[in-house]
């Protein structure tokens, strides 16, 4: 790679890392409800909401159960209006193209991915869905998607900091609102004209025609793009205005919007660590925890980029240059847009599996074997950053096994921020992080021997197989990027990634509310010498090992049949 | 349970006016005051006003007097049989790529009936070892860049087509390459669309 690709990519880390932290620190003062030099244009706006939703609701303390309860009702009610959108578009307003309501078992399968932060997508946008549907149907539930993800880990770091047998974990409502207006809203409108000023469109407009001087006509699809592709990345949610998401010049037009929307993509989930710190008073712990998702996330990001350079034996034998030059970028270019080049691309396919947003800005189908583990290895983790909230809550499942085994080895109380880990919260705990491998590895076990499963295929031989894992693993780990050469609308791939994301999402967070529940009335200890510190580099480290020894051990085999097989495939010539 | 369903309807009902219609439906009206251009899809007209393509949006050239973007993986509904899709380059309507991954025999293939092609339009570049955008498909199939070694190595056609001579296409190219931006981000780059306009205007062909 060029010296200005290793810029690029060392820049933008940099400019994540800097902006989590004041970032991160204002979240806290958001979910803490400090006072910020913004309150006298929100306190009015938010006041207003929580009087259309209901006083009481709005004031009164929840324990667990009222907390995800309420978090349940509400999803359910935004899932029920989504797929309304769906349906009857054909009724709405703002379909100039008429298209038809789209079919149910995908508008079950769209309306689930979009309320869970997967945003796999089933169908391609600009030939399925009308601008009051882009709106209404997708834009909507990226913000309340991503929203819902951070409060319940807002709700599940408060159980930490109550002190002695409370059960009071903040106020859904409250949390929700704020976190839309005072964080999304504003980072959102902003970035929006940035896009805009770079040539994404925005427009209610549908299509426009041009006559080409070549002498043909060519139908150019336009639409509210720029705000919608702005929360799709902010709110790491992943869906596409268009069916090549944002490798579609219209939405990512430079390579300077490239770098916002990577830098978009992991700064929440980034900065949520920064928050937690603030939230628990320990920013010690914090750091640590940033170390360990850092050092993880810079290992997959070396394992995507500097491969896909070197590019495959079946470029080379045609005759095309896979190493860079100043006026050409090498490489495997194949499924990837010139202005970007390898690095521009490689590095947001890390990001994007990694913070598990699932937007695109090239063909992940055509990556080559390496990055391929690197993509799967994000989703696999899933705490790499992970997606809003969500990712942060992985992490902390890793942490508190980690305790728990560590507590053993040297027969001492498992404690994790003043409160007891016991049998009750590790069983939870365990449910939760094995949700996740059941879930995917079941259903591509059952997809390879599925005849029905097996037809939607677009590549033969080993990438086949790679391309169901690829559609499961993304839709568990809430991702909802493609290995697109699949044909994922059928009843099959409807239903069954439905069921997995659906399943891959609510229980976990039910049992980690439950944790949180157990937790919060635990009396809170002070430290002594004989407990286990949690905020040292020792402990990261210990950290950092369990996540990779327990999703190593776990998805290991998955991914030799597919990516590490492929991988000596390809050297060895062989094609399919 | 009526609290858990009237606060989840009411909230339900606020986000969506709030996130789904405010906030975009503002970001429009803003957008299309003080960046129409941008807002509108970047439209390049013609001297007499009709609209000839998207700066940002590639086309599908073919007639040897052009430069010609990349290969695209668009597919448009087959005219005799709707449920069958046929190939059909920079379709802007049904965007996608190729998703052909490394070891398959389709891609291949595709490579060695593209460069067929290409040795055949352009003798001058058999057995030349070529920049990888002139033969892989972009992950839109609507790049409207191509690398400027791509845009160096179409000269001497574009120069055969034209009657001109080949130094004076390069120097036309070499004004069109866009740099990195800030030194670090993206590739260096040639957008197709801008270059042939400037082409026709300074070689117009009849």
């Amino acid at each position: 790679m060029s010296i200005q690709a290793w810029l690029q990519t060392a820049a933008t880390l940099v400019t994540v890392l800097l902006l989590s932290i004041p970032t991160g620190r204002y979240m806290a003062r958001i979910v803490l409800e400090r006072t910020t030099r913004l309150d006298r244009l929100f306190d009015p706006i938010d006041n207003a909401i929580y009087f259309l939703i209901g006083r009481k609701v709005t004031s009164q303390a929840m324990t667990w159960k009222a907390y995800t309860f309420h978090m349940l009702a509400t999803n359910l009610v935004m899932t029920l209006i989504i797929f309304a959108v769906y349906s009857f578009q054909d009724y709405l307003p703002l379909n100039q193209l008429r298209f038809p309501g789209m079919e149910p078992f995908q508008a079950f399968n769209t309306a689930i991915s979009f309320i869970t932060n997967t945003n796999w997508q089933s169908y391609a946008g600009e030939t399925t869905l009308s601008n009051f549907s882009q709106m209404g149907g997708i834009t909507f539930p990226m913000f309340t998607s991503a929203t819902t993800g951070f409060v319940v880990a807002m709700a599940w770091i408060r159980a930490f900091t109550v002190k002695n047998g409370g059960s009071d974990l903040g106020n859904f409502y409250r949390d929700f609102i704020r976190f839309i207006t005072r964080v999304l809203l504003p980072i959102c409108s902003v970035i929006a004209l940035v896009m805009i000023s770079q040539g994404a469109v925005q427009t209610l407009d549908a299509s426009f025609v041009a006559h080409t001087l070549q002498g043909s006509d060519q139908t150019i699809i336009v639409g509210p793009v720029a705000s919608q592709g702005t929360i799709e990345l902010v709110g790491t949610n992943g869906g596409g205005f268009y069916n090549v998401n944002a490798a579609h010049p219209f939405q990512n037009p430079t390579p300077i919007t490239n770098v916002i929307l990577i830098v978009l993509m992991a700064l929440l989930p980034a900065s949520i660590v920064v928050t937690f710190g603030e939230m628990i008073g320990n920013r010690r712990q914090a750091w640590v925890l940033y170390a360990v998702m850092g050092a993880l996330m810079v290992l997959l990001l070396a394992l995507c980029v500097i491969p896909e350079q070197d590019g495959t034996p079946t470029l080379e034998s045609a005759g095309i240059e896979t190493s860079a030059t100043a006026d050409q970028p090498g490489g495997n270019m194949e499924g990837k847009e010139v202005r970007f080049g390898i690095a521009g691309s490689s590095l947001f396919a890390d990001i994007t599996t990694s913070f598990t947003t699932g937007a695109v800005d090239s063909a992940h189908d055509s990556y080559t074997p390496l990055p391929g583990i690197s993509l799967f290895g994000g989703m696999m983790l899933q705490c790499v950053f992970g997606g809003k909230g969500v990712g942060f809550l992985n992490a902390l499942i890793y942490g508190l096994i980690a305790v728990f085994v560590a507590g053993l080895m040297v027969g001492r109380t498992p404690e994790f921020l003043g409160k007891k880990i016991e049998t009750q919260e590790i069983i939870l705990v365990s449910l939760a992080l094995l949700i996740h491998p059941l879930v995917i590895l079941s259903s591509t076990g059952w997809s390879m021997l599925a005849p029905y499963a097996l037809s939607s295929l677009g590549n033969n031989g080993i990438h086949g197989y790679s391309e169901i894992l690829y559609a499961f693993a993304s839709g568990a780990a809430d991702n909802g990027s493609a290995f697109a050469g699949l044909n994922s609308n059928t009843a099959w791939f409807n239903l069954a990634t439905a069921a997995v994301i659906f399943i891959g999402r609510y229980p976990p967070i039910i049992f980690l509310m439950a944790v949180a529940g157990s937790v919060a009335r635990k009396p809170t200890t002070t430290p002594s010498a004989s407990t286990l510190r949690t905020d040292t580099a020792m402990f990261g480290v210990f950290w950092f090992a369990t996540i990779l020894i327990v999703g190593a051990l776990t998805f290991f085999p998955a991914l030799v049949f597919g990516p590490i097989a492929e991988f000596f495939a390809m050297k060895a010539g062989l094609t399919f | 349970m009526l609290d858990y369903l009237s606060g989840a309807v009411r909230i339900s009902l606020v986000t969506f006016v709030l996130c789904g219609f405010a906030y975009p439906l503002a970001v429009t009206a803003i957008g299309q005051l003080l960046m129409p251009y941008q807002a509108n899809g970047s439209r390049e007209l013609s001297a007499d006003g009709r609209i000839i393509g998207s700066r940002i949006i590639g086309q599908d050239w073919r007639d040897p007097k052009w430069f010609h973007g990349r290969p695209s993986a668009t597919v448009a509904p087959d005219p005799q049989d709707p449920s069958e899709y046929i190939a059909a380059p920079y379709n802007a309507a049904n965007t996608t790529a190729s998703n052909l991954g490394p070891t398959s025999k389709a891609l291949q293939a595709r490579f060695t009936a593209d460069r067929k092609v290409l040795d055949e339009v352009a003798p001058e570049l058999a057995g030349r070892t070529l920049p990888a955008d002139m033969l892989t498909a972009s992950a839109s199939g609507l790049d409207p860049d191509i690398t400027p070694a791509n845009a160096l190595l179409q000269v001497d056609r574009v120069a055969r087509a034209r009657g001109v001579r080949p130094d004076q296409i390069t120097a036309l190219i070499q004004q069109h390459v866009t740099p990195r931006s800030l030194w670090i981000f993206g590739e260096p780059r040639v957008n197709v669309l801008e270059l042939n306009l400037a082409l026709e205007e300074a070689f117009p062909n009849k």
